[in-house]
């Protein structure tokens, strides 16, 4: 016998914060708001150390005891499950969502917004639980929906800039692209299997073996439509630096650690559909390589702190993608995990610079804070150490252990480690470039005064630093074995044990790489501070692609944007408001002046008119309805005058 | 038997009270003095009661006569009703020519 794990509790707890916040927030003290707003993560996170520490035999699952769906013979339960993905999961998105909720009472403090800020952030923590809780499809696009939905709350938190309403709108409908997907994988997987519980899928692909490519393929792939979304992936990943414009802490936690990440997760947990499809693999693969790689070429020489820190996101996740598309899952959970520390990290050091700096963004602004802001520089130190992959931190550990699966995989594996090396290369170089334009040298703009963040701020910095630093060293062997149950033994015994000397070349080679960009990075930005400038200049065509972008928002406009708005404005001001709607009133108001017309011609206002009206409607209700008795007594009456 | 020492019979009572009534339609429509349209829907009535009177006697029926007496109660009630109204449209327009009586605001 199990005991009872309460998972309802986690998401339930950060939902009740999110109403209290939300109805009464605003006539709250700020501490009560605070108080409410931190009380509801931390709950749920002793739920899930709780459920971690307890001897429950996993995967448990929680239902509630009424069908959620029922029509005909589909049955879809409001079911939880914990199993050890989800516990990862969850101990990373409360865990963390803990540190930035701590982070934003500091980082928010002077916001008139404190109150709505809170309540969207645990707003956030309810649907991000539900996703990972999730124990079929449907419930988890509930959960994906409304991250989406409390992602585009915080991306449009100062909804007075247009800017940051916009971007707002733009994650939000290039989600809906993605969502499309997701429901079409799900359609077709109700029609073909008859449910959406992921175990009974499992179970159902488990029984048949013949069951390959084709349908799954196809299922898989619009399934992944939908983590390219919320993942953003190639094509669908502009959303995500545009996502900037919200506060960082929401950049922290939403576009950097959890939210963007449930792509991933979603692949992981329906990983048995994946394996049976390598050509739905394949994709995942190639388009993880693609967007690492595409991504971080647009960072090398992106101006603003954040955005180079949200191309380097999209260049991660494209990592994780790399890595579920070499059926590495545990080690794309492994690097999921990493980067959740350390991304979360820079973003919350490059907020505490900003907050620094008063609002600046700008890396060309920047400049010798090392001194200023000790604890911000330190922390962020780690954490860019540890994305650019240096033993022993923790991005070391786990990109080197996808890059090492898909060494493993060989043929189209091969060149995707390359690529994921060369990106390696580009990731050690923008961030160290980053660091350097950030903390060394001189100021360069005059009018900053820095001061060092407060204790709120450089508390979840420190923690984590520490979870940059160390969380690595589980190892990929463990993490893989804990992860086991749930996504199938990666790695094959036969090539770990041949495979210990090619590790150890693999890793090494990764970590010179990890130094080459540093040593190029501090070439550049340090010992020849103008060097940068005239590397521009060399190649200016080049320079100014990757400055904008590679253009892809200008041609997606081109190409999407504006036909579609062509096509919208053509419908809204001719099919309905002028056909439609113009019609419908015209000929309504045409009918009821008809009618008055010819109907007002009764209301005379002459009494008499009226009353001979009455007179005349009663003589013809009289000759209809006594018309032949009355003809009867005239005859009767005649024929005894004659008489 | 003599003419005069048959009974009249019923249908001359019926005559009579339909004349009595298209009299006081007549009067109705055309006549633009309020009173007099007033007195109108009195002589409608009692052509009517005219014909009750008429049916009961005939069929020795007491009914009929009952009738009557209810008609004339409400015909009390209702010139009551009609000559206080009456006067008050008089004192508000100062005239009871119903052609000018067409608006419901004053």
């Amino acid at each position: 016998m199990t005991p009872a794990l309460h998972l309802w509790l986690i998401p339930l707890l950060p939902f009740a914060g999110f109403v209290l916040n939300g109805t009464v927030g605003r006539k709250l003290p700020k501490a009560a708001v605070t108080a409410i707003a931190l009380l509801a993560p931390l709950g749920s996170l002793a739920v899930v150390v709780a459920a971690a520490l307890s001897s429950a035999t996993l995967p448990y699952t929680e239902t509630c005891p009424f069908d959620w769906i029922t029509v005909g013979t589909l049955h879809i339960p409001f079911s939880f499950v914990l199993d050890h993905l989800s516990l990862v999961m969850l101990l990373v998105v409360t865990g963390v969502g803990f540190l930035i909720h701590i982070y934003s009472a500091g980082y928010m403090h002077e916001d008139e917004g404190y109150w709505r800020y809170f309540a969207y952030l645990n707003l956030f923590l309810f649907f991000m639980t539900v996703l990972v809780l999730a124990g079929n499809a449907l419930l988890m696009f509930v959960g994906w929906e409304g991250v989406g939905l409390a992602s585009y709350l915080l991306i449009g938190f100062w909804f007075q800039k247009k800017s940051a309403a916009d971007a707002g709108k733009k994650a939000f409908i290039v989600n809906r692209i993605g969502d499309f997907g997701f429901l079409i994988g799900m359609f077709m997987l109700l029609a073909n299997f008859g449910t959406l519980t992921f175990s009974d899928l499992a179970a159902q692909i488990a029984t048949n073996p013949m069951l390959q490519g084709g349908l799954l393929t196809a299922i898989c792939l619009c399934l992944f439509v939908g983590a390219t979304g919320k993942s953003a992936q190639l094509p669908l990943y502009v959303w995500l630096p545009d996502a900037m414009e919200g506060p960082t802490p929401v950049s922290a936690l939403i576009h950097a650690a959890t939210m963007v990440t449930a792509g991933v997760y979603m692949v992981a947990r329906t990983h048995f559909l994946f394996d049976r499809s390598p050509y739905a693999l394949g994709v995942v693969a190639i388009v993880g390589g693609a967007t690492a790689l595409f991504a971080a070429t647009i960072a090398l020489v992106q101006t603003d702190i954040k955005r180079v820190l949200a191309y380097s996101t999209v260049s991660q996740l494209g990592y994780m993608f790399l890595g579920c598309g070499v059926a590495a899952y545990s080690a794309a959970i492994f690097h999921l995990m990493t980067h959740a520390f350390f991304k979360a990290l820079l973003f919350l050091a490059a907020g505490s610079v900003i907050h620094a700096l008063s609002g600046e963004q700008d890396l060309r602004k920047m400049g010798g804070l090392r001194k200023k802001l000790p604890i911000t520089f330190w922390t962020m130190t780690a954490a860019v150490f540890a994305i650019a992959g240096f033993f022993p931190l923790a991005g070391f550990f786990s990109k080197d252990a996808i890059l090492y699966e898909a060494f493993q995989q060989g043929g189209l594996g091969r060149l995707l480690w390359f690529v994921g090396v060369v990106t390696a290369l580009l990731t050690s170089f923008y961030m160290f470039r980053l660091w350097y334009l950030t903390f060394f040298g001189h100021s360069r703009d005059p009018q900053a005064h820095p001061h060092e963040s407060p204790l709120a701020m450089t508390a979840p910095l420190a923690v984590l630093a520490v979870l940059s630093v160390c969380g690595g060293w589980i190892g990929m062997g463990r993490f893989g074995e804990f992860l086991a149950p749930v996504l199938g033994a990666t790695i094959d015994p036969a090539a770990a044990a041949g495979g210990k000397s090619l590790d150890m070349g693999l890793s090494f080679l990764a970590v010179a790489v990890a130094a080459l960009g540093w040593f190029l990075a501090d070439r550049i930005y340090r010992q020849k501070p103008g060097s940068a400038n005239a590397l521009a200049e060399a190649a200016p065509l080049g320079y100014k692609v990757l400055l904008n972008k590679y253009y892809v928002d200008e041609i997606y406009t081109l190409l999407l944007v504006k036909p579609l708005l062509a096509i919208s404005r053509f419908f809204l001001e001719w099919v309905v408001d002028f056909a439609i709607l113009g019609g419908a009133a015209w000929v309504l108001g045409g009918t009821a002046q008809l009618g008055g017309a010819i109907l007002q011609r009764w209301q005379s206002g002459n009494l008499r008119s009226y009353a001979a009206w009455l007179a005349l409607g009663a003589a013809v209700l009289l000759v209809f309805f006594f018309g032949s008795t009355l003809l009867g007594v005239a005859n009767t009456y005649l024929m005894w005058v004659r008489h | 038997m003599s003419m005069l020492q048959q009974p009249v019979p019923v249908s001359w009572f019926l005559l009579l009270s339909a004349a009595l009534f298209v009299l006081g339609i007549a009067g109705f429509l055309l006549k633009r003095n309020l009173i007099t349209m007033f007195m109108s829907i009195e002589l409608m009535l009692n052509g009517v009661n005219l014909s009750f009177v008429a049916f009961a006697h005939e069929w020795h029926q007491v009914k009929g006569q009952i009738f009557v007496f209810f008609v004339m109660v409400v015909a009390a009630a209702e010139a009551a009703v009609g000559l206080a109204i009456i006067i008050a449209v008089f004192r508000a327009r100062a005239t009871l020519a119903v052609d000018r009586i067409d608006l419901m605001k004053l």
